[in-house]
């Protein structure tokens, strides 16, 4: 069980951040999507931030998680928006004909909340106790590590 | 094993995914297998990186329709194969019921 429990799931105002920072064999990334899920229903998220600068490789499986964990959350009324693809990963991903149908993807963390703070702000007229300092500050902290 | 060959990010990239999409295969068609990475020169010289993938489980029926993008018996997207042959430069396929299968695939540097 240890390898399943590496990959935190943490959330910042409505957003859950999700930083894979480790290669995942398949039971740990079947693992992070149903508790990507279950973390959804608790905490009322709106919004899923995958961070997958880590990653040297993602292979057919992975690419469709990506895909089912977004189709998944925007049943949910969540978006989902991976950040971070390194470019040989990109090249490997067209070459292998995945599209990642439904992922919205982005270069990096800041581009991420942009994105989806374009999308609550379009969406929401009550932004609650929410705030985008702080998740722009918990973007700049990633970014550093 | 890439790496001290001098294969360059991209190259090691595909080999990466290439040795995920078929030793995965190995696994969920037969259970078990074996995979074997070599150093290899081609007839011009130039050096390279051989992978080989072999089971002795069931063997593929027909191996034109699982070279198809899109054809999976095993539930998955049917990307493995066609993938894996777009991702290298040569790619050979030899299955049968009584002997299994194998692949065995070449990038060239």
């Amino acid at each position: 069980m240890d390898g399943l429990q590496r990959i935190p799931i943490l959330k910042v105002g409505r957003v859950l951040i999700v930083p894979i920072q480790v290669d995942m064999d398949d039971q740990t990334v079947m693992h992070l999507q149903e508790r990507i899920l279950s973390e959804l229903e608790r905490t009322g998220a709106r919004g899923v931030l995958i961070d997958i600068s880590l990653l040297e490789m993602v292979d057919s499986f992975i690419g469709r998680v990506l895909s089912d964990i977004a189709a998944m959350a925007r049943i949910m009324d969540a978006r989902t928006v991976v950040v971070g693809m390194q470019p040989a990963v990109a090249i490997t991903l067209v070459e292998l004909g995945l599209e990642l149908r439904g992922v919205d993807t982005v270069l990096n963390v800041d581009e991420g909340i942009k994105l989806l703070r374009c999308e609550f702000d379009f969406n929401e007229e009550d932004e609650g106790e929410f705030s985008w300092g702080e998740l722009s500050a918990f973007a700049e902290q990633i970014n550093r590590s | 094993m890439a790496v001290a060959l001098g294969f360059r990010l991209i190259d090691q990239t595909r080999l990466v995914t290439v040795t995920s999409e078929l030793a995965r295969n190995v696994v969920k068609y037969a259970r078990r297998g074996r995979m074997i990475a070599q150093p290899t020169r081609g007839e011009d010289g130039r050096e390279g990186l051989r992978l080989i993938f072999e089971d002795t489980g069931p063997g593929i029926p027909d191996i034109n329709a699982a070279m198809r993008d899109g054809f999976t018996t095993g539930g998955g997207l049917g990307k493995g194969l066609p993938g894996s042959k777009r991702l290298m430069d040569d790619f050979r396929i030899e299955s049968s019921a009584e002997h299994g299968t194998r692949v065995t695939v070449v990038r060239w540097l």
